[in-house]
């Protein structure tokens, strides 16, 4: 585990992320191991972000060294497309047994790479290790090693366990895998100076077939797109781009950037949501590759698909355009894109009532609050009640959000349309956008909204009103008892990560006299997990200090 | 008479099974106001719950102790704990149900010690219930999970009392196996109620996962057995167990509650539910109702009309043990050849299917023993092989992601088997190839036909046939 640990810090020292910039030396070290409030999150493990950053690589098998669960409970549910082998689609797991865990899981490890390969002669095998293995001490490592040699075969160990973090860490203990086991293993068979990677790209729906058709007009070679339709040839010899192109936020900036380090591949941060983003993708591809010694006419080729596309696509909004303009969305999604898919909304003529921010950094929100001003509704952590109510008072025509609060904005009979990782319709792109406004029309003007809102004949009053009036009650009744109203606003929790309300933080900086968030974060431990509250504990600072609650203790 | 093997493979490939904590899960989500709670990393409630969520199509409740590799090495109990205090703060739930997983098992946890503990620390919680159930993921499969928790729940809310003052004699409890549908649940509470018996059921996944619009939101489960329901089964007349796995349930009732019990180890066809309408007319005293008859009449009609086209097929299943055995045995019943059983885990019922071997093994599997059969049977990870084999699939159990209404599925009474001869029927029916001049002719090369290029003397005429 000690080389696992050492991993997890160098992922957590990540000069490439901005927020981690922002740490003392010491917050940088705990890193981004935030501790989870138990019984009050939701989300993937370090194993499940490993499993969704690679398992798009399509030929070669992904096989799980654990317990059923974490193979048997989630195989083949995620939508990245494949053009070729479907291989990656299968599921392998060692299965573990008890009498594996008495007696140590290595041996049916090394035999299960024995039977992939003498069955399905893959490129190569991705292992990856889980917590019950680790915890008993098998060397994947070694495994993989011995595997690999004997069978003449790349076998690569991924070591994220799950209880080493959140999904965000395994995307990038994912990206150490492969920077140390894969990339440069391999020469491409020539080169161009049009090749470019495409990292944090999955092919989530097809996506990257979106992207791919201008990309191919223009000549620009995607020499390997890690990890989405990709091939492990592909990867193993992506480090002869010129240049590379970052596309889901923070998941594998260390792949880019390393990259950048080892192979001079200048890479930058974009993304094929929405016109805007995805011209300006385009455009710094071009860049980049000019400044790497592509004739420089390409930048103008690059511009001529530019016009073309974004006036075919406002062609074909344009009729929409109508229908969708003043319509009101909700935005909530867990995932990193929220930013993205807010500018590509707004240019739908949409209006943005409020968007969740719960898992993206610090800088996505920046953007968010840079695209809709500083009025931006951050709604980060709800409760189902609390989401319905929201809806209500939003006003909302449609939410946009993840799979899991579907059936929250469903059962509210509210028009709803999927934008995250188990979504069937592909945004990416001109078509993407396209597609995207089609859907939001399709959903907002469905005839059903109209029937399922209707009461039944028995029925005096639906049950939103009563759920109405219950939410009036609620309200009237803490209008009336400013002791429960002051219990309820000090409840509000701050710091998910580490489940700190606004009560306590008042107190502590009211006790402590505190000014600064760092303060703060000793004598509460809020703001020291995700640090997407640290912006809140701020402004709860200045408040105080407004108050004179400060002043007067340290006048003491 | 089956012999039960198992796979001799060190890499399962492509899972047919789920791992016995989330079949603990399941289960206490058919408790009235209950928030089960996984002990384990977050993963591990994660993907379960990304799995409910598919299958259903509903919002569910499930929790994580989210434990941290340092949690995990020095235990977790303080994990536990506020997880606890979090849940009875956030949910406001009436029970909380904890499964444990491999991770907490392969430390050790002694999650009962924690209980007791937490319980003394925090007398505010005393109202609440807490239950847990030992489901290391390294051993079982979904089906135990599920088994263990409904025995446990039976053991902590029952009181133990053989002979209790007043035994009800229109209440029957009923323990459905996880292989019914929150539909099997509605139509035997159909089937039962007009009997004029008053069913219990646990769990009772008919009230929380039927896809039913709420009237407000709970984080907990919705419907569902209450701890009141619960207490007052061991008053009941009878015990109905469903499925094989229901017995150690129902023993752990009958011992509690002195209640008597009887197991029908499948409720798919004919015969079994004629013996449940006898049973159900023996212990109420009543006739079997006119609307039952009626139902037996237009099942036997559906097997006359059905049988043409399930006579001779070949069939592959892969599902849990009392699924396989209830899908399974309906088959043969229906003249149905089963090509292959492949299942997850031991139980008695399997050496009674009407095949020379079933496998305890994975979707390879069943997939290697599907070549030239009429239609595949499993659940919704079949699909990849159906593609391949370009043998048609039927969806059966849990997960089915990628098709509409998993939780309204009916395989037992009278109605739900004529539902599943015609949706099969229709299957076999849709798979008729319309004959042409060829279809006949024998392709053997050495056969040469007259006028052809060949000496005409050759012709061997009895090919003609």
């Amino acid at each position: 585990m000690s080389t696992l640990a050492a991993k997890v810090q160098d992922v957590f020292n990540e000069p490439g992320c901005d927020k981690n910039k922002g740490k003392s030396e010491k917050e940088r070290k705990k890193g981004c191991t935030k501790q989870l409030a138990p019984g009050a999150a939701a989300g993937g493990c370090a194993f499940d972000g490993a499993k969704i950053a690679l398992q798009p690589i399509t030929d070669v098998a992904h096989l799980v060294h654990g317990p059923i669960a974490c193979e048997g409970n989630s195989w083949d549910n995620r939508g990245a497309k494949t053009s070729g082998s479907s291989l990656y689609r299968t599921g392998f797991t060692t299965d573990i047994a008890e009498t594996d865990v008495v007696f140590g899981g290595e041996k049916r490890l090394y035999k299960s790479i024995k039977e992939i390969i003498d069955k399905y002669d893959p490129p190569a095998i991705f292992v990856y290790q889980t917590c019950v293995p680790a915890m008993i001490g098998d060397d994947i490592d070694a495994v993989c090693k011995a595997a690999a040699k004997k069978f003449n075969k790349p076998v690569i160990p991924v070591n994220s366990p799950g209880f080493v973090g959140p999904k965000n860490l395994g995307n990038k203990l994912a990206g150490e895998a492969i920077l140390d086991h894969v990339i440069g293993t391999q020469e491409p068979e020539y080169t161009t100076p049009y090749d470019i990677n495409i990292i944090g790209e999955y092919n989530l729906a097809g996506e990257l077939w979106q992207v791919k058709p201008l990309l191919d007009e223009l000549g620009v070679r995607i020499l390997s797109c890690i990890s989405g339709d990709g091939k492990y040839s592909e990867v193993a010899s992506s480090h002869r781009a010129k240049a590379a192109m970052m596309v889901c936020s923070k998941a594998m900036i260390n792949v880019a950037r390393k990259m950048e380090e080892r192979y001079d591949i200048p890479f930058f941060e974009g993304s094929f949501y929405g016109i805007g983003d995805m011209s300006d993708s385009l455009r710094e591809i071009a860049r980049l590759l000019v400044e790497k010694g592509a004739p420089a006419e390409l930048k103008d080729r690059t511009e001529a698909v530019i016009a073309r596309e974004e006036a075919r696509a406002w062609a074909r909004i344009a009729p929409y355009r109508e229908r969708l303009e003043g319509k009101k969305v909700l935005l909530i999604t867990g995932g990193v894109k929220s930013w993205s898919v807010v500018a590509a909304l707004q240019e739908a003529g949409m209006e943005l009532v409020g968007t969740s921010v719960k898992k993206s950094t610090k800088e996505d929100k920046e953007r968010i609050k840079e695209l809709m001003g500083q009025d931006a509704h951050m709604i980060d952590d709800m409760t189902p009640r609390e989401m319905y109510k929201m809806l209500k008072d939003a006003q909302a025509d449609i939410m946009l959000s993840g799979g899991r609060s579907q059936f929250i904005a469903l059962k509210a009979k509210m028009p709803w349309l999927d934008i995250n990782q188990e979504r069937h319709h592909a945004y990416a792109g001109y078509e993407g956008m396209v597609e995207l406004v089609q859907e939001i029309d399709k959903a907002l003007y469905n005839p059903v909204w109209e029937q399922v809102r209707r009461p039944p004949p028995w029925q005096e009053k639906t049950w939103e009103e009563r759920a109405n009036e219950a939410i009036a009650a609620e309200a009237a009744a803490l209008a009336a008892d400013p002791v429960k109203a002051e219990e309820v606003r000090r409840e509000k929790r701050v710091c998910k990560c580490h489940n700190v309300n606004v009560g306590a933080i008042e107190d502590a900086i009211r006790a402590g006299s505190l000014t600064t968030v760092d303060a703060l974060a000793e004598a509460t431990h809020a703001g020291t997990g995700c640090g997407g509250c640290r912006d809140a504990l701020e402004q709860m600072i200045e408040a105080a200090n407004a108050d004179g609650a400060v002043p007067a203790s340290k006048a003491a | 008479m089956a012999r039960v093997e198992f796979s001799k493979k060190a890499c399962t490939v492509n899972p047919l099974k789920m791992s016995q904590p989330i079949g603990g899960a399941l289960a206490f989500m058919g408790v009235q106001g209950c928030m089960p709670l996984l002990h384990g990393s977050q993963g591990c409630t994660s993907f379960g719950l990304v799995l409910f969520v598919r299958h259903f199509r509903e919002a569910i409740p499930l929790q994580t102790t989210a434990m941290s590799e340092v949690a995990t090495v020095l235990g977790g109990l303080e994990n536990v704990e506020e997880a606890i205090v979090n849940i009875a703060k956030r949910a406001k739930p009436e029970v909380i149900g904890i499964c444990s997983t491999g991770v907490t098992e392969t430390k050790g946890d002694d999650v009962d010690g924690y209980i007791q503990l937490i319980r003394k620390r925090h007398p505010e919680l005393d109202h609440m219930g807490i239950v847990y159930v030992s489901t290391p993921d390294f051993k079982d499969a979904f089906q135990d999970g599920w088994e263990k928790t409904v025995a446990k729940l039976i053991e902590v809310f029952v009181p133990a009392n053989v002979e209790p003052a007043q035994r009800a004699p229109q209440r029957v409890n009923v323990l459905p196996g996880c292989h019914l549908t929150p539909g099997d649940i509605d139509e035997l509470r159909d089937i039962i109620e007009s009997f004029g018996l008053e069913p219990t059921f646990l769990p009772d996944l008919s009230g929380s996962l039927d896809g039913h619009l709420p009237e407000d939101f709970t984080p907990t489960t919705l419907g569902g057995t209450s701890r009141e329901g619960m207490a007052a089964m061991g008053s009941a007349a009878w015990t109905i167990a469903i499925g094989e796995q229901m017995r150690l349930a129902a023993t752990t009732l009958e011992k509690r509650g002195g209640v008597p019990f009887v197991l029908f180890d499948r409720l798919t066809g004919l015969a079994p539910n004629d013996e449940l309408m006898a049973f159900l007319s023996r212990i109420s005293g009543r006739p079997v109702p006119q609307k039952l008859r009626r139902q037996r009449g237009q099942l036997v009609d559906a097997m006359l009309d059905g049988h043409f086209h399930f006579g001779g097929r070949k069939v592959t299943v892969g599902a849990e043990p009392d699924l396989l055995y209830a899908i399974g045995s309906w088959l043969t019943e229906m003249g149905a050849h089963l090509q292959a059983a492949v299942t997850t885990t031991q139980s008695p019922v399997l050496e009674k299917l009407d095949i020379d071997e079933v496998l305890i093994g994975d979707l390879e599997d069943l997939e290697s023993r599907s070549a030239g059969a009429d239609l595949m049977m499993t659940h919704s990870h079949g699909r990849q092989a159906s593609e391949r084999l370009g043998v048609p699939l039927f969806r059966l159990g849990l997960p089915t992601f990628d098709r509409l209404g998993a939780g309204h599925e009916l395989t037992v009474g009278y109605r739900g088997t004529r539902t599943l001869i015609f949706t099969i029927g229709n299957m076999f029916i849709a798979q008729a190839h319309e004959p042409d001049p060829d279809t006949w002719r024998t392709s053997d090369e050495n056969v040469s036909h007259f006028g052809a290029e060949s000496s005409p003397e050759l012709v061997q005429l009895t090919t003609m046939a």
